[in-house]
């Protein structure tokens, strides 16, 4: 089959060196590599990062195409530099059954732009009052490993202990949307000193810290493990950090706007800054980037919400929550992360690929650069820096927080299974 | 002055003068009993758009008084009821407005920032007056309240009128346009300003807000020169912000001794509709110190100002 | 500050002392017009117009024995020019009591050029009531009409060229009393602020 060779690469940021791929392996690494009939990629001045994956995507599909389809949302995924995606749950119907998770696995693979691992949601129609048929989703051809009924918080002490427990019988995990529903009833955006005088309803970080210090000692106590999205507070990173100081089997993400963007932003009123969780305070941002680097949080997770125009170009009262994230994360980790000096390349490898595959369960992902791992690679030139334009972007949808600011980093390359998905920053 | 009166932070301590002295000028001029035509001329031929996505027959009735009274042309778009209620309707109704012409657009919304959006969106062109939004402002009314302090803690025609003047704002700020307009313009205009209510009515990060806050309103009273009340929503305590009506009204209610308790010049103020035996007395309402009634008619020659400076010059 | 003389191209056409003796001759052919002061009322258009208004008012009740109402008629909100500049600052409306319905309104500005200021007066004065008549009194007339418009009562005739600035000075705002007229930045005369006799403020 198929011979590629990769030429002269940065690997994982540092030393220059090729990879030879045969097969949709890496079978060879090191300096000089050639191989007579091979494809070259010339990937001089570029890094080489392990393919990303992505926690926590909302591709939409079924119930929301005009928002975001499989399709569109894995080929984003693609030029973002992802080989994988978990798709969240909140479709329309809701992935909450064998039959709707094997149904955006399936389109996934025909769309063939990055995998899709779909996430099954805990409770029957996010509801948050029994159980859905996790052993069937796992055994499905999906094979889902997380659970979440992202977008509402499984609240229920009871329920949350007994998804906990159940999904221990076959490795998954359970990845809580942490936010208690009374304290954040009718919530717009951070509660602060902003939030008082633009008179939108707060959504207090102690919504968020509540719910993990409960669900962390749940998680202890039957010996589960937990996964936490889209940590937003300083307050929930100390809870997450002292959870891990026990030794209890916590892990958490952070999605690429709450490294890089604070609460100010709402005083425009456009609620293409409106996400839950809210963006906060500069504090905050601080905390969540230390974390990162540290490895208090264990993954960037995009949160990748596509909305339709008319779900944005309205009051922030009425607006829906989210953003666009797939296309810019990286370049959003670089500004944040590796310009500041708080992590290097292997760092981001490893918070944007090895860890999520990880807790993602995700076989073939995150392997890293060495001989023997699927050959899942994205080649990023870190010299450019561009203006962000939401009219280029794949996705359906155009509500990226970023549009015109100049963010450095590019994907050049993305490599499937030794499949070139993007080529020259081009979809393939 | 701006293109919009959004917030009152969209006024400089010197506009906000200049519209209070204009306000002036006009009640003077109008309000001249002998006076044939109780009308000017300076709007003729433009279009005010009164856009109500929220009941509010009082500020509608006075927006639309202060247009007319300019000779504008009026129209009131109720959007409240209609099929139209949130969303895209927004933008819809914009760009109708748009199409129809409007050179201002006077807008109320249950939506904090909606006349935000509606400035600077680029939805339309017309000029944007808050008439309250949400619980964010209700800038127009804090003139008002201004104009009406500066009559009678005057000499109302000198800037500075309510320098070292003390307010206090009392019942429910957290869900208040009009305190936090209210503070924002007081503030400007050099009075200290004190918010009074129970903790649960007090916005995150109002130690912040240029005023001070206390939980004590008698301890506040005797020292005020104005005392606004608030109107409280019964429903209110359905959502634990305080044990009863009774309770609150025992506690923070301007009743007949507390009344006693003001300073003999002190004014008895509030934006209406007021909720009698709640947060006001009768006897607070009706007696002599109160300038209720005397607002709704300022309100009018305040709105004719702010239409006036924002639409009667070149753009 | 008052603009000086000695200011390049600024000439007095009428000093103090010509002022004066114009103020006292209009203020006989108003009183010798209308018979006397009864039911005459003098409205000064602001800002100057109002000062002279109150010293016509002053020689008139001097002759007559009697006090000559005097007002100020503001006519910002009625000018056809508003849309040209930004919003004006209103100057103050003072009717004096008894108000204008069948008096003899005599209008007092300080000069008389384009007649818009003078047909705003006329719309502002048809809100306030009916007059039996109105008359028009000015210091300086300089010509350049673009309405219909003639004062009854002229201090000085003052043939200009209309890129030509007239200044009354006025002794209570001015510090002195003089006519002044010198080469100003060239101005239609309908956007020239005739009320001052200053040019745009």
């Amino acid at each position: 089959m198929s011979t590629t060779l990769v030429r002269g690469a940065r690997l994982l940021g540092d030393r220059q060196g090729d990879l030879l791929i045969r097969d949709g392996l890496i079978v060879e690494v090191g300096p000089g590599l050639s191989e007579v009939g091979a494809e070259v990629i010339d990937a001089t001045g570029l890094v080489a990062l392990p393919g990303l994956v992505d926690l926590h995507t909302h591709l939409r599909e079924p119930g929301r195409e005009d928002a975001e389809t499989v399709a569109s949302g894995t080929a984003a995924a693609a030029l973002g530099g992802f080989t994988a995606v978990h798709a969240m749950a909140n479709t329309d119907p809701v992935a909450d059954t064998a039959g709707v998770v094997e149904q955006v696995w399936r389109l996934g693979q025909a769309a063939g732009h990055c995998q899709v691992r779909p996430v099954g949601a805990v409770t029957v129609g996010l509801a948050g009052e029994r159980l859905a048929e996790l052993g069937a989703m796992a055994s499905s051809a999906a094979g889902v490993r997380v659970f979440s009924d992202d977008g509402h918080c499984v609240s229920d002490a009871v329920l949350m202990r007994r998804a906990l427990e159940y999904v221990k019988a076959f490795g998954g995990v359970i990845a809580q949307h942490a936010q208690e529903p009374r304290l954040t009833e009718g919530a717009q955006m951070n509660e602060g000193e902003l939030s008082g005088v633009l008179g939108l309803r707060g959504w207090p970080a102690v919504a968020e810290e509540a719910i993990i210090a409960r669900d962390v000692l749940l998680a202890a106590h039957v010996g589960s493990r937990l996964h936490i999205c889209h940590v937003s507070t300083a307050g929930s990173v100390e809870i997450i950090r002292w959870a891990k100081s026990k030794g209890w089997d916590v892990t958490a993400e952070v999605s690429p706007h709450h490294l890089l963007l604070t609460d100010e932003l709402a005083a425009s009123y456009d609620p293409v800054f409106k996400v839950n969780p809210p963006l906060r305070g500069k504090a905050d941002v601080a905390a969540l980037r230390e974390a990162l680097a540290d490895g208090t949080i264990d993954a960037v997770a995009t949160d990748h919400a596509p909305h339709p125009v008319e779900d944005k170009d309205c009051e922030w009262d009425a607006a829906a929550f989210g953003m666009l994230g797939l296309q810019t994360a990286l370049s959003v980790v670089q500004e944040a992360m590796v310009e500041t000096g708080l992590l290097d390349w292997a760092g981001v490898a490893d918070r944007m690929s090895t860890r999520p595959a990880r807790i993602g369960a995700l076989a073939g992902q995150g392997e890293g650069l060495v001989p023997g791992a699927a050959a899942n690679l994205v080649l990023v030139d870190p010299s450019v820096r561009a203006r962000v334009d939401p009219d280029t972007m794949a996705s359906l949808s155009r509500n990226t927080p970023y549009a015109g600011m100049v963010l450095p980093g590019r994907v050049v390359t993305t490599l499937l299974h030794g499949r070139a998905t993007v080529r020259d920053g081009v979809l393939q | 002055m701006n293109r919009h009166l959004l917030s009152i932070d969209d006024l400089s301590r010197d506009e906000a003068t200049h519209v209070l002295d204009t306000a002036a000028e006009l009640a003077h001029l109008l309000d001249d009993t002998d006076r044939a035509v109780r009308k000017l001329p300076t709007l003729r031929g433009r279009t005010v758009v009164n856009l109500f996505f929220e009941d509010s027959t009082r500020t509608r009735i006075s927006f639309e008084a202060a247009a007319k009274r300019l000779s504008a042309d009026v129209i009131n778009f109720s959007a409240k009821g209609s099929s139209v209620s949130k969303g895209e309707s927004l933008k819809d109704t914009a760009l109708t407005l748009e199409a129809m012409g409007a050179d201002a657009v006077v807008v109320r919304h249950p939506a904090s920032g909606a006349p935000h959006r509606l400035a600077y969106s680029g939805w339309t062109r017309s000029s944007v007056v808050n008439a309250g939004d949400g619980t964010h402002e209700h800038p127009t009314q804090a003139l008002l309240d201004a104009f009406t302090m500066r009559r009678h803690l005057g000499p109302p025609d000198r800037p500075g009128a309510l320098d070292g003047r003390r307010v206090a704002i009392v019942g429910d700020i957290l869900h208040s346009r009009v305190a936090r307009s209210n503070v924002l313009l007081l503030d400007k205009l050099g009075a200290a300003v004190t918010l009074v209510a129970p903790p649960t009515l007090l916005p995150v990060g109002v130690g912040s807000w240029p005023c001070q806050t206390s939980y004590d309103l008698d301890a506040v009273l005797p020292a005020c020169d104005v005392v606004m009340m608030l109107r409280v929503q019964r429903e209110r305590m359905n959502a634990a912000y305080f044990p009863s009506a009774r309770e609150y009204s025992r506690r923070y209610g301007l009743d007949a001794p507390r009344l006693g308790m003001l300073a003999e010049h002190a004014l008895v103020m509030h934006p209406g509709p007021m909720n009698r035996g709640l947060e006001i007395s009768a006897v607070a309402a009706d007696s002599p110190r109160s300038t209720i009634v005397e607002q709704v008619a300022n309100g009018v020659s305040v709105r004719m100002a702010v239409l006036y400076l924002l639409l009667g010059g070149a753009q | 500050m008052p603009p000086a003389v000695d200011e390049p191209g600024v000439r007095e056409v009428l000093d103090a002392a010509d002022v004066a003796r114009a103020l006292t001759r209009i203020a006989h052919e108003i009183l010798e017009r209308n018979r006397g002061a009864s039911d005459v009322v003098l409205l000064g258009v602001p800002t100057r117009g109002v000062g002279l208004a109150r010293r016509l008012g002053e020689r008139m009740s001097a002759v007559e024995g009697s006090a000559v109402p005097v007002g100020s008629l503001d006519v910002t909100m009625y000018r056809d020019d508003l849309r040209l500049r930004p919003a004006r600052a209103l100057e103050h409306t003072d009717i004096p009591a008894g108000g204008v319905d069948g008096k003899v309104v005599v209008l007092v500005d300080d000069v008389l050029y384009s007649g818009r200021t003078v047909r705003a007066a006329l719309t502002a004065l048809d809100d306030l009531g009916r007059p039996r008549s109105v008359q028009l009194a000015v210091l300086v007339d300089r010509g350049h009409r673009e309405l219909p418009i003639r004062a009854d009562f002229v201090g000085k005739n003052l043939p200009t060229s209309s890129r030509e600035r007239v200044r009354v000075l006025l002794a209570d705002t001015d510090g002195r009393d003089a006519v002044l007229i010198g080469a100003g930045p060239g101005q239609p005369a309908a956007a020239l602020d005739e009320t001052s006799g200053a040019g745009p403020r």
